[in-house]
């Protein structure tokens, strides 16, 4: 079965945000919430100062502690390794966000909108009542990579089935694929690279993999 | 519940905004609701005094599972809680709340037999489940140590035997003159959970912010959350005929303290993990550098 991961190259990161700014207009979230987000980390102390972009979101975490906790099984995980949550089931207890050691939840329980306090067009549109008052996170875009078998496409590969952020990364930074495919696209980068992941050590068996170095 | 709204950029532990003072409400009201079910049966100097310290206990578990009604974002599914008894240990508390309070109504309603027993143990359960709700929560550091778990334990304990120590001083018919003797215990139960859980975030690390409430407040705590009720207790064992209130204020101190240590941990040392690099990457011309883990202690 399917393990898909995705693979971030902070050799290559810029900090530009454009995949902060593709992921709000593929799942127009609203304002203050950034499914996913890059982090601008400054370290070290003059002169030796360090400057890392991290693109960060959810994990989805190969042993979720946000699922385990859920009271209402609205918090999932599928057979390919995808972290989901069921907006119906949701009662928005936040559980999940106090257990998910990433940041990666959101609950908004008012709306807001990105200029003033009128909706734009867009806004308008795409306002999904069910999303209000429940959990809310990053889904690797699983409505595309849903379409993939039916389609005959490969996620990672396929810019139809891929994760918005990672189609518009401008400097190859994210890749996307199936972790259990020894060919696949984020395969071969883990084979050829180091990597870590983030909070290893908390047993969360994460799903995004941060390559800092050539083997 | 407030919105969450993370602040963009943002890298060190930030206080969470998902549970505000209700969630410590329900703690506070689970554990003395709960600890004073288990000690109204020692405590009670009569059937009617165990009538009215049952009603009083299941009035402070109900007052703490309404701040969570209160608290969630949608009240009128709140059916849904009893979805996933297979790993969520607040389904397992939902669960254990319904025979609590048919118990609990019971034993009121009779006075006594077996129904008093079966809900004291099953209030120790629905104790139990509120320590493992806090230990599952790995996003935040203050509240995953395992040691939590006793803590919440013992400090329900002394909620408990303290309200129950209050309440036989009050109420008809005498309670038994060791009741003072049980919230010694107590108290010393949690004076060394609360030790252990001390020293074993100071060991594991928590984030800075955290630390900088959970210290000045441990030093506090033991003073006036521990050592003041101890030395009221042994106090009112050797001067109990002269000053009689020494137990019932000893008692008002003990429940008073678990409240306030209960507040502390879930309302304002809830820090996230925030973000950590175990290495520093290769940029440029750069070399590999080793991690950073920003407003921690370790
Ligand atoms: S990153 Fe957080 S929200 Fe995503 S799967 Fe892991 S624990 Fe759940
Ligand atoms: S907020 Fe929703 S998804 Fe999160 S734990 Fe509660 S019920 Fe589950």
């Amino acid at each position: 079965m399917a393990r898909y991961i995705m693979t971030v190259d902070l050799r290559r990161c810029i900090g530009c945000q454009t995949c902060t700014a593709a992921c709000r207009h593929a799942n127009a979230t609203p304002p203050g919430v950034q499914w996913r987000k890059v982090l601008d980390i400054e370290s070290g102390e003059f002169p030796d100062v360090r400057r890392s972009f991290v693109p960060v979101g959810c994990m989805h975490c190969g042993d979720p502690p946000c699922m385990h906790v859920c009271p209402s099984t609205a918090t999932y995980q599928r057979a390919d390794g995808l972290v989901g949550i069921n907006y119906e089931l949701c009662i928005g207890c936040g559980y999940c966000a106090v257990a998910c050691p990433y940041q990666a939840r959101y609950i908004v329980h008012k709306r807001e909108f990105a200029y003033g306090d009128r909706p734009t067009e867009q806004e308008e549109a795409r306002f999904d009542p069910n999303r209000m008052s429940v959990a809310n996170k990053c889904t690797f875009c699983s409505d595309r990579v849903d379409l993939a078998k039916e389609k005959g496409l490969t996620p990672g590969v396929d810019p139809e089935v891929t994760p918005a952020c990672v189609n518009s990364c401008i400097a190859g930074v994210l890749a996307f694929g199936d972790r259990e495919d020894p060919n696949s696209n984020v395969s071969q980068l883990l084979a050829e690279n180091q990597f870590f992941r983030m909070h290893e050590e908390l047993g969360t068996d994460p799903g995004m993999y941060y390559i800092f170095d050539t083997k | 519940m407030s919105d969450i709204k993370i602040p963009p950029g943002r890298v060190t532990p930030w206080h969470q905004t998902n549970w505000d003072w209700r969630a410590a409400g329900n703690f506070i009201g689970g554990g003395t609701g709960t600890g004073l079910l288990f000690f109204s049966t020692l405590a009670a100097g009569s059937a009617d005094s165990y009538r009215i310290m049952a009603l009083i206990a299941l009035a402070f578990i109900g007052g703490g599972l309404t701040c969570v009604w209160l608290e969630i974002g949608k009240p009128f599914r709140a059916i849904n809680v009893f979805f996933h008894p297979h790993t969520s240990w607040m389904t397992r508390e939902g669960m254990v709340a319904v025979p609590v309070f048919l118990c609990g109504l019971a034993a009121a309603w009779f006075g006594g037999g077996i129904f008093v027993g079966m809900a004291a143990l099953l209030g120790i359960v629905f104790l139990y489940c509120q320590g493992r709700i806090l230990q599952a929560s790995k996003g935040i550091p203050a509240w995953r140590e395992p040691k939590i778990v006793p803590l919440i334990l013992s400090t329900g304990f002394v909620e408990g035997a303290g309200l129950a120590a209050v309440l036989s001083a009050v109420l008809p018919g005498e309670g038994p003159r060791w009741l003072a003797g049980v919230l010694l215990g107590a108290l010393i139960l949690r004076r060394i959970a609360w030790t252990m859980y001390f020293k074993a975030v100071e060991q594991s690390g928590l984030p800075k912010k955290a630390m900088d409430v959970l210290r000045p407040f441990g030093a506090k705590f033991e003073m006036l959350g521990q050592l003041a009720p101890e030395i009221l207790i042994v106090a009112g064992i050797f001067y109990g005929a002269v000053l009689p209130g020494l137990t019932l204020v000893a008692g008002l101190v003990a429940a008073a303290s678990g409240w306030w240590l209960k507040y502390t941990i879930v309302a304002r040392a809830a820090y996230n993990q925030g973000y950590a690099l175990p290495v520093l990457p290769v940029r440029g011309q750069g070399e590999v550098k080793p991690g950073i883990k920003p407003g921690w202690t370790k």
